[in-house]
């Protein structure tokens, strides 16, 4: 079961849309502008009709796994549901309408949200003020790492460097190569949390930052996370919280208390609004006050009850965004922090955290804990105990899939071969997380007795595993000028040509 | 609580069959000084309450009726077909994540191939990626990719380029090494001509020109380019532009306040490997079954770590997705037809204007496509005249240019009706 591409569909005998006419006098483009100026032939977009349309993107939907419909336990993506009121918040005229050069008087409700977004994340993170203009949590990171950036510049201090443990995402040191830094590697112990021997060694008056998620990329709360702080910060560097794992202790602690001075949040983890097939996002970042001159512009400030847009910000980093960020997702964000309350995102983290520990312990006999627990919101296990059988962590992603959930985050982080990350989150119920556990050990135990069959999962979806070299190999002829196929989009087949199977 | 599914019984039973007796035992690795007793935030509320608190804030803010507002500068009223909401509001679009597991991803994959395929079409490029955030996103991705194709450190931001682009630019150049210049001959420093067509102000430029410049000097042509326009006026890879950038809420997106939308981005194949953001590609089973892949993904930062190009992790998918839908919904003779109402409407208005007493084009010689720049007698004042009667009338862009102190610029598209158009002319007029 596949589905034709829309311009395979595309019959050249179909209306166009009924749209209306200009109605009023005046020069077509071709009256008044030179011919170079016009384009020589229109672009080949499909051509279909309104019903064969809704009938294509409605069978493409079909062919995709969601948090709708399957438990998606992707370590350090946090999939929990997307309350469907967050959606109905969002399409409010009164937002969805808004022009972003409206005049400050007439938009006071999209500014108050922002304001009160801005002081409930503040709130939840331990952090003096917050930008919202980041779309995403790279974006954030880098904007982040800006600040830090024109904080010592501002102190006439040269730091050249940031640390970044190995089991970072790979974002953290992507972000910190393309502020200016120099990206540095701090190595985890055996206990799989950041060594402090080796820290201590790497950190110099050249050190701008440590990035550091806590808890860390395999789940473990770095315990030692105040005399980190305190080494730090004596060397004058910063401490910047990637805010990715900000879903295990709501309510429990804080970064900011923890002494971390920069800190992003990922509106699309913790905070509910929808991933939609890889993004729109929004990653905002919170600063302790020292930052605070440096945030984009512009800022919304309160003022006798009137809200207003601070452009002039002579220290702040510029603007990373147009406007004032992805406010779409700032609405549902807003939303869901109502309707949860203090209350509700604490006991979301616990029950996360509850979740996470339940089910490591339904599978620690059958997937390696690299790790000693308790963990947080996810658990990072590992494939090598089925290296003899020939299986990997790969193959066991592929057979959850035949299972009807989606695979968990694999080969991340990179410091645990054959890693499976496990995130549950707190909206999955225990009887999903029974089922998931037994669908493990199912494999587990195949993987032992046939463990070709399992390398040849998936069967039940669409397609089998596709062949990534084999396309990798055509997109470099085509990029090489060896052939004419694309690969990266559609092309219209030549006339006469031999049809291949595409 | 809302969204939560344990039940009492549940957690205790969980905590049993862990081995612990409390939620405490969990959190042993946390020291006990950084312990909170919970949040300093108000309860939850029901959803009743919450949709009325979220509404009373809506309900503070005024919004203009599509047909009488005129104001773009960047974002636009269009008309959005009934069928783009109804795909994107699918779940199965808008709460799968990043098709990282491609067998189980094939609706989002393939989405996006159309959408890569729609851009390169309308940009007459070769490759289009998945999408980036916004169209100073874009700008500035493109940049970084001159950069470092050229080996060169200064682009070139020629004419009136959207003022939060370059903003956007700059603040991206100051962490890598990049200068930003404003106008001026492009040389053996410059990696990039980078500008809008039509521009800030609605002005048409002379593209050929500036890529002919740009690629005498040994530099890469960037055209940042309306979307709708480019139905008739010639896109990107007709006068040989090297990367093509741009902003796509036109695409079946609303206002919304700025945003989410999404930034597209096309290139010459020569460049596909510096291409930021994710690419789909077509890849085939053990049964020679078709299917969509993430492709060249060594180009991207979970490979490449600090040595990456572009920290871009995330897309914006789901807006991509609108694009698509909208791009499919209206096919190339829907497209021109709202280009050419909206060529035709602009036109129409600016003549009318330019009549009223004190009011004239600010660059009379220059075309435009469906926004252009009026000198107005009086801005702030005719602007809050036409509010009152709930007109969102032009925008004042002496804000951002010193140079054009009293110029506005008025858009026009096909939401605008000619009744609309009249509207405005008598409320000017009274």
């Amino acid at each position: 079961m596949t589905e034709a591409l829309s311009f395979e569909l595309s019959r050249p005998a179909v209306d166009p849309p009924r749209l209306p006419e200009a109605d009023v006098a005046g020069p077509g483009p071709a009256d008044v502008l030179p011919r170079d100026v016009l384009r020589s032939r229109p672009p080949s977009l499909p051509r279909l009709s309104e019903p064969e349309i809704m009938r294509h993107y409605s069978r493409m939907a079909s062919l995709n796994y969601s948090i709708s419909e399957n438990f998606y336990p992707l370590g350090s993506c946090t999939m929990k549901y997307n309350p469907v009121v967050n959606e109905a918040a969002a399409a409010l005229p009164g937002f969805a309408g808004l022009h972003p050069y409206q005049d400050e008087d007439s938009v006071q409700g999209a500014l108050e949200l922002m304001w009160r977004l801005e002081q409930a994340l503040c709130a939840v993170v331990g952090v003096d003020r917050v930008t919202l203009q980041p779309a995403a949590g790279a974006h954030g990171e880098w904007t982040a790492l800006r600040m830090i950036a024109a904080f010592h510049h501002s102190r006439k201090e040269n730091r050249t460097e940031v640390l970044v443990p190995d089991s970072a995402h790979g974002t953290n040191p992507a972000s910190a190569a393309l502020s200016g830094f120099h990206v540095v590697e701090v190595r985890s112990g055996q206990d799989g949390r950041i060594s402090l021997a080796d820290l201590e060694s790497k950190l110099s008056p050249r050190t701008a930052a440590l990035m550091l998620t806590n808890p860390n990329t395999l789940g473990l709360f770095e315990r030692e996370i105040l005399d980190i702080a305190e080494m730090v910060h004596a060397t004058g560097a910063m401490l910047y919280y990637d805010g990715a794992n900000l879903n295990a202790f709501m309510g429990i602690c804080r970064p900011g208390d923890m002494g971390f001075d920069a800190v992003h949040m990922n509106l699309h983890k913790t905070f509910t609004t929808p991933h939609g097939g890889g993004g729109p996002g929004a990653g905002p970042v919170g600063v302790k006050s020292e930052l605070a001159p440096f945030l984009p512009a512009p800022t919304v400030e309160r003022s006798n009850g009137h809200l207003v847009l601070d452009h002039k910000r002579p220290q702040s980093i510029g603007r990373v965004r147009s406007f004032y960020g992805n406010f779409g997702m700032l609405v549902r964000a807003y939303t869901y922090i109502l309707a949860m309350g203090g209350d509700g995102l604490s006991q979301a983290s616990q029950d996360a955290v509850l979740s996470a520990n339940y089910l490591r312990k339904l599978v620690e006999n059958d997937l390696e804990m690299p790790h000693e627990g308790p963990c947080m919101h996810e658990f990072v296990a590992s494939a090598h105990n089925l290296h003899e059988e020939g299986v990997r962590a790969l193959d066991i992603a592929k057979a959850l899939l035949d299972r009807r959930f989606y695979a968990p985050t694999v080969y991340f982080p990179l410091v645990v071969p054959e890693a499976i990350m496990v995130e549950p989150t707190e909206t999955e119920s225990r009887a999903t997380l029974d089922s998931f556990a037994q669908a493990i050990k199912e494999i587990v135990a195949q993987a032992k007795t046939d463990p070709q069959g399992l390398r040849d999962q998936p069967k039940n979806l669409p397609v089998g595993r596709l062949d990534e070299v084999a396309a990798a190999r055509r997109i470099n002829a085509y990029l090489q000028g060896q052939s004419d196929d694309p690969v990266l989009r559609w092309k219209a087949p030549v006339e006469g040509a031999p049809k291949h199977a595409c | 609580m809302p969204y939560l599914v344990h039940s009492p019984e549940d957690r205790a039973a969980m905590l049993e069959a862990i081995g612990v007796r409390s939620m405490d035992d969990l959190l042993v690795d946390i020291p006990q000084s950084l312990r909170l007793e919970g949040l300093q935030l108000p309860d939850g509320l029901s959803e009743l309450e919450t949709m009325a608190h979220v509404s009373a804030l809506a309900g503070r803010n005024r919004v203009y009726p599509d047909r009488l507002t005129f104001r773009g500068g960047g974002i636009y009223r269009r008309f959005i077909p009934a069928a783009v909401s109804a795909v994107t509001s699918k779940p199965e679009f808008y709460t799968a994540y990043t098709p990282y597991q491609a067998e189980a991803s094939q609706g989002t994959l393939q989405s996006i191939f159309e959408y890569q395929s729609l851009i390169a079409e309308l940009t007459a490029l070769d490759v289009s990626n998945a999408s980036l955030y916004d169209g100073a996103t874009a700008v500035a991705e493109a940049a970084m990719m001159a950069h470092v194709h050229t080996g060169r450190n200064e682009v070139i931001v020629s004419g009136y380029v959207h003022p939060e682009y370059v903003q956007v630019l700059r603040a991206f150049g100051d962490g890598r090494g990049i200068k930003v210049r404003k106008d001026g001959e492009p040389n053996k420093k410059t990696a990039a001509v980078i500008f809008q067509q039509p521009d800030f102000l609605g002005l048409l430029v002379d593209p050929r020109a500036l890529t002919a410049a740009a690629h005498a000097a040994g530099a890469l042509a960037i055209a940042c380019v309306d979307p709708i326009s480019l139905a008739i006026l010639a896109p990107p890879g007709e006068y040989g532009a090297d990367i093509a950038v741009g902003e796509g809420q036109q695409l079946g997106l609303a206002p919304s306040f700025g945003g989410p939308h999404v930034g597209f981005i096309a290139c010459k194949k020569e460049l596909v490997r510096k291409l930021p953001g994710r690419l789909v590609g077509i890849a085939h089973d053990a049964q020679d079954r078709r299917g969509f892949v993430l492709a060249l993904a060594a180009r991207e930062q979970h490979i490449r770590r600090e040595k990456a190009t572009s920290n871009i992790c995330t897309n914006h998918s789901l807006c991509a997705l609108a694009a698509a839908v909208y791009l499919t919904y209206m096919g190339p003779y829907g497209l021109r037809q709202v280009a050419e109402v909206s060529f035709k409407r602009a036109h129409n208005l600016a003549e009318r204007l330019a009549a009223l007493p004190g009011w004239e084009l600010a660059f009379p010689e220059r075309q435009f496509f469906n926004e252009f720049p009026m000198r107005v007698p009086k801005a702030p004042a005719v602007l809050r005249k036409l509010s009152r009667r709930g007109i969102l009338g032009g925008l004042e862009v002496g804000r951002w240019f010193r140079e054009l102190k009293g110029v506005v610029t008025f858009t026009c598209t096909e939401v605008n009706d000619a009744r609309a158009l009249d509207e405005l002319v008598e409320a000017l007029r009274s």
